[in-house]
C-alpha cells in the first residue's frame, strides 16, 4: 500500500481538473505544487546535505528572470526559460558554490542571505535587461484556463520527486548525508566534500530555478520584489521544509500544502485584518516548538494522542 | 620497505610548536605504535599524515610519492584511512549506512558496495547492530564502527587514534583481536596511537615515543620499556620496575 501511495496520489491529481474546481482553488493547488518544487530543491541542499541556505530567492528569481528576459529581449516564448534556465542556474550555482561553499554552518547561511539580496539589488539596477522596478510582463498569456499550467507543474513536481528519490538512494545521496552529519569525517572517508556540496547546490539551484521559470510563465509578471524577496521566497522556503520535515521525501510537499492553505485560510478569516500575519507566525512557532522534525519527521509523535484514545 | 615516511616535519600553531623536526618511517606490513604524554603531538602527526593539516615545513611520503599538501579525501583514495580519537560516527545514519557511505570509494555499483559492507561488518562483529542508528551505539561499538568505516575504504594503511580508550577489559581484548586480524588477514599496515600500555606493548612491532613534538625514542616494545628517557618523560618509575 505504502509503496503505491505516491502513484495513487499522482493518478488522483491527474483527474483533478475534471472535478470542475473554481479558478481560485486551481490557483491554490498550482501554488502548492510550485512551493513543493522549491521546497524539494531547498531540501537537497539544506535537508540532506545540511547546508542551510537563506538565499534560495536568488535561484528562484534567476529562473524567473531567465524566462522573462528571453521573452522581453529575445522575443521568444517564455516557456524556453524552463530548459534555458537549467544552463543559467548551473553556471550560477557553480559561481555561488565556489564562493560560499568554502564557508561552513552559520557563515554559509549568512553568505547565501547576502546573495539573495545582491540578486535583488542587481535586478533593480540592471534596467536594460530587467527593466528595473517596472518589471517584466508577458503580454500574451499562453492559456487563460489553468488546466495546462496545472499539468505542467504537476509533471515538474513528479519529476523532481523521482529525481530526488533516485539521487538519495545512490552513492550521491549517501555522500550528501555523510557531509551533513560530519564534514571532517566524510572528508577522511574519501569524500571530496567541496565537490559533492557543489553538486548538491547545483541540483538544488536548478530545481528551484525551474520553479521560478514556471512561475514567470504562470503569473505573467515579475519585478525584483516578487522574484527576489527575502521573506516571501527565501524564508518561506525554509519554513515550508521545516514545517513539513527536512530530509524527508514528503516533507516539502506536506509543508507546501500546509503553508499555502494556512496562509490562504488565515488571510480570509473575517475581522482580523492585518493580524493574519501574527496568527500565521504563532502557528509556525508552535509547529516548530512541538514538532522540531516537521510533520513528516514527527508523524508518529503527532499521531500518538489519537492512538491512545483508540486503545482506551 | 617504507610505506609512509615522515621527513623533518615541523608544525606550528602560532607560537606553539606541535611537531618539531619529526622524522620516522612506517614499514609495509608492520604495526607501529605512537606514544607520548598528552599534548606531545601524536594526533597532530596523524592530522599531518592524513592531510587535515599542512605542515609548516618538512614532507610526508606515501611509498615514493610526496603527499604533503594533499587533502584527506585524496589521501583516502591513495589508500590512507584513519579513525578519530573522539569518535565521529555519522550520527543520524544506521551502522550499515555509516559503513556504506565509505564503501563507495573503491566499488562501482551499490550492490558491490553493500556486499563489502556486510563483509566488513562481519569482520568487526558489528553485523548484528547494522540497523541501529549510530547515535545510540555504546562507546565500545562506536570505536569499532570507526574501524569498520576505515576498513570499508579498503586502505593500504590505517591510522588508529586511541581506538582502545574508554573500553572495558572484554572490549579491549575483542579490539586487540580485530586489530591483529586487520594485519594478518588483510595485510593492512597499521599506525596506532594508544595510551593503554599493555595494549601498545603487546601489539606493536616497533614504537615511536614523542615528547613536546619531538621523537625521544624509537625501538621495539622491549627496548622502549627499558629506555630511561622514556621512563622519565612518560612511563614513570612503576612500569619499569
Amino acid at each position: 500500500m505504502k509503496k503505491f501511495l505516491p502513484l495513487i496520489i499522482f493518478v488522483l491529481l491527474l483527474g483533478l481538473p475534471f472535478l470542475g474546481l473554481s479558478t481560485y482553488l486551481m490557483h491554490v493547488v498550482i501554488l502548492v505544487l510550485i512551493w513543493s518544487v522549491i521546497g524539494m530543491g531547498w531540501n537537497i541542499l539544506g535537508g540532506y546535505t545540511g547546508q542551510v541556505s537563506f538565499g534560495h530567492a536568488a535561484f528562484f528569481g534567476v529562473g524567473a528572470y531567465t524566462s522573462g528576459i528571453l521573452y522581453q529581449s529575445m522575443g521568444i516564448s517564455a516557456w524556453w526559460g524552463l530548459p534555458v534556465c537549467i544552463v543559467v542556474l548551473l553556471a550560477l550555482s557553480l559561481v555561488i558554490g565556489f564562493i560560499c561553499l568554502r564557508l561552513r554552518g552559520a557563515y554559509f547561511a549568512l553568505s547565501t542571505l547576502a546573495l539573495g539580496e545582491i540578486c535583488r539589488v542587481a535586478a533593480e539596477n540592471l534596467v536594460q535587461f530587467t527593466q528595473g522596478n517596472m518589471g517584466i510582463m508577458i503580454r500574451e498569456r499562453t492559456w487563460v484556463d489553468k488546466t495546462w499550467f496545472f499539468y505542467i507543474i504537476l509533471f515538474i513536481t513528479v519529476g523532481s520527486y523521482i529525481l530526488i528519490k533516485k539521487v538519495m538512494e545512490s552513492k550521491l545521496g549517501y555522500y550528501f548525508v555523510a557531509i551533513r552529519e560530519d564534514q571532517d569525517a566524510a572528508e577522511s572517508l574519501g569524500i571530496d566534500t567541496t565537490f559533492y556540496k557543489t553538486i548538491s547546490l547545483c541540483l538544488s539551484g536548478v530545481m528551484t530555478g525551474i520553479a521560478g521559470a514556471f512561475y514567470m510563465n504562470y503569473m505573467g509578471y515579475i519585478d525584483p520584489s516578487i522574484a527576489f524577496p527575502l521573506y516571501d521566497i527565501s524564508i518561506v522556503t525554509v519554513m515550508v521544509v521545516m514545517v513539513g520535515g527536512a530530509a524527508t521525501y514528503w516533507g516539502p510537499i506536506i509543508g507546501a500544502v500546509i503553508m499555502v492553505f494556512l496562509a490562504e485560510e488565515i488571510r480570509s478569516l473575517p475581522y482580523i485584518g492585518a493580524a493574519h500575519q501574527t496568527i500565521f507566525g504563532i502557528i509556525l512557532i508552535l509547529i516548530i516548538l512541538y514538532l522540531p522534525n516537521g510533520i513528516v519527521g514527527d508523524f508518529r509523535k503527532l499521531m500518538k494522542p489519537f492512538m491512545k484514545k483508540r486503545g482506551a | 620497505m617504507s610505506l609512509i615516511e615522515v621527513k623533518n616535519v615541523t608544525k606550528k600553531f602560532g607560537g606553539l610548536t606541535a611537531m618539531k623536526d619529526l622524522s620516522f618511517v612506517l614499514n609495509k606490513g608492520e604495526i607501529l605504535g605512537l606514544i607520548g604524554p598528552n599534548g606531545s603531538g601524536k594526533t597532530t602527526t596523524f592530522n599531518v599524515i592524513n592531510g587535515f593539516y599542512s605542515p609548516t615545513s618538512g614532507d610526508v611520503y606515501l611509498r615514493t610519492q610526496k603527499v604533503t599538501h594533499l587533502k584527506p579525501h585524496v589521501l583516502c583514495k591513495l589508500g590512507v584511512a584513519r579513525t578519530f580519537q573522539v569518535v565521529r560516527p555519522l550520527q543520524r545514519m544506521t551502522v550499515f549506512d555509516n559503513v556504506l557511505a565509505s564503501a563507495f570509494i573503491r566499488t562501482k555499483t551499490k550492490a558491490e558496495a553493500e556486499a563489502l559492507v556486510i563483509e566488513v561488518l562481519n569482520f568487526t562483529n558489528l553485523y548484528e547492530d547494522r540497523a541501529i542508528i549510530s547515535k545510540g551505539l555504546p562507546l565500545g561499538k562506536r570505536k569499532r564502527l570507526e574501524i569498520a568505516r576505515a576498513l570499508a575504504t579498503q586502505p593500504e594503511v590505517i591510522l588508529l587514534d586511541e581506538s582502545f580508550a574508554g573500553l572495558n577489559p572484554t572490549e579491549i581484548n575483542e579490539q586487540i583481536e580485530i586489530v591483529n586480524k586487520i594485519r594478518t588477514q588483510r595485510g593492512i599496515t597499521i599506525l596506532i596511537i594508544e595510551h593503554h600500555m599493555k595494549v601498545i606493548m603487546s601489539i606493536s612491532d616497533r614504537i615511536v615515543v614523542l615528547n613536546y613534538g619531538q621523537k625521544i625514542a624509537e625501538g621495539t616494545p622491549g627496548e622502549i620499556g627499558r629506555n630511561p628517557v622514556v621512563i622519565e618523560a612518560y612511563l614513570g618509575e612503576e612500569v619499569c620496575a
